[in-house]
């Protein structure tokens, strides 16, 4: 009986145009950049090569789940020096890390198409718990997730030894990323 | 002998310190370019570019002035050839003090790198990110410093020798000793 009852709510809160799961990823639709200051000026930089699985129904958000893999080789960290310099072990180790992981963990609804995801950021083998705001916007052809967060650098040990003065290169990194996918 | 005739009191301060901007920022950017990327190459990169924004900034006011007022006339006695030189000189001097910089800059822009000078004021980028165009400025950035350099050495022994060789009252021109033209 109230299984039911759930299902009759489901099915009232949601209309039937909005119930579709999204969970095919357009890859070359989808972008993770970010921002950061070195010495007082804004660089930009971001990720070509990710993958993403997820599923989101808007009428079951608390059901959603992400996981993002990205490859830290196909960085563009502003320079070519910087992508280089990038790769070493006071930075991300990737000989050692070549991947960062996000894994969701709760999606909660915040009303207007706004949504809060909690999960596990690893990087640099350290695991930290982030919460990320996300929008979901519908669209005829795809939906875009878009979202971001401020990542602290030292956190991950990313910059270390000389690099950990945040004088220099700030200590907060701001990251934004699209994600576009379709329910088919 | 007659008081020798010097330049305006603004003139002399902006020639110095726009002097003493170019002997700092000359030796600083032949240094850090080669140096392994560190902190400290970055904080380096980022003065030489204050400096670059400032002498910008100063020979804009220095042109001004220099446009505005005349400046003390040469001594007797010195040839005709020299005059024209020292006109030459002077002028492609104040050139390379304003595109120097603006090479710097538009070159900073173009590799990815807005300038904001003292870590403060942003400058706008003129030119988007491009490293055909960065590398291409990079080259003429340098080839300007080092014709320069070249015409800095030559306004030096020109000064010296007018003064030490010629055994006139030269140097006084650019010092505060001699009598403002008036």
């Amino acid at each position: 009986m109230r299984m039911t009852g759930l299902i009759l709510l489901a099915a009232l809160a949601a209309p039937a145009a909005n119930a579709v799961e999204y969970q095919t990823v357009l890859p070359k639709q989808s972008t993770i950049h970010f921002e950061f200051r070195q010495m007082g000026v804004p660089i930009k930089g971001g990720f070509k090569r990710f993958t993403t699985q997820m599923a989101f129904d808007p009428a079951r958000p608390e059901a959603a789940r992400a996981q993002i893999e990205i490859d830290l080789a196909s960085i563009d960290a502003g320079s070519p020096e910087a992508d280089d310099e990038s790769a070493g072990k006071l930075w991300f180790n990737r000989s050692v890390y070549p991947k960062a992981t996000f894994v969701s963990s709760q999606v909660r609804a915040l009303g207007n198409n706004r949504y809060e995801m909690r999960g596990t950021l690893t990087l640099k083998g350290k695991s930290r718990d982030m919460v990320v705001p996300v929008t979901f916007a519908p669209g005829n052809k795809a939906a875009v997730f878009d979202g971001g967060f401020v990542l602290r650098r030292l956190d991950f040990g990313i910059g270390e030894g000389m690099w950990s003065d945040v004088a220099t290169v700030a200590n907060e990194v701001q990251v934004r990323f699209r994600i576009a996918a379709t329910g088919n | 002998m007659s008081a020798v005739m010097r330049y305006s009191t603004p003139a002399i301060v902006l020639h110095w310190l726009v002097a003493l901007l170019i002997f700092a920022g000359f030796p600083l950017g032949v240094y850090m370019v080669d140096l392994p990327l560190s902190p400290d190459k970055l904080k380096l990169y980022s003065y030489h570019k204050w400096i670059g924004v400032t002498v910008l900034l100063l020979v804009a006011v220095r042109l001004g002035w220099r446009l505005t007022h005349t400046p003390p006339p040469l001594p007797d006695g010195i040839a005709t050839w020299q005059r024209r030189a020292s006109a030459i000189t002077h002028g492609l001097l104040y050139g390379l003090m304003i595109a120097i910089p603006l090479s710097g800059w538009l070159m900073s822009s173009a590799k990815g790198f807005q300038t904001v000078w003292f870590g403060v004021l942003p400058l706008p980028d003129l030119v988007g990110k491009d490293k055909a165009l960065g590398d291409l400025l990079a080259g003429v950035h340098q080839a300007l410093n080092f014709t320069l350099l070249a015409l800095v050495i030559l306004h030096v022994a020109a000064a010296l020798k007018h003064h030490f060789i010629e055994r006139r009252p030269f140097l006084q021109r650019m010092a505060w000793g001699g009598k403002e033209r008036t």
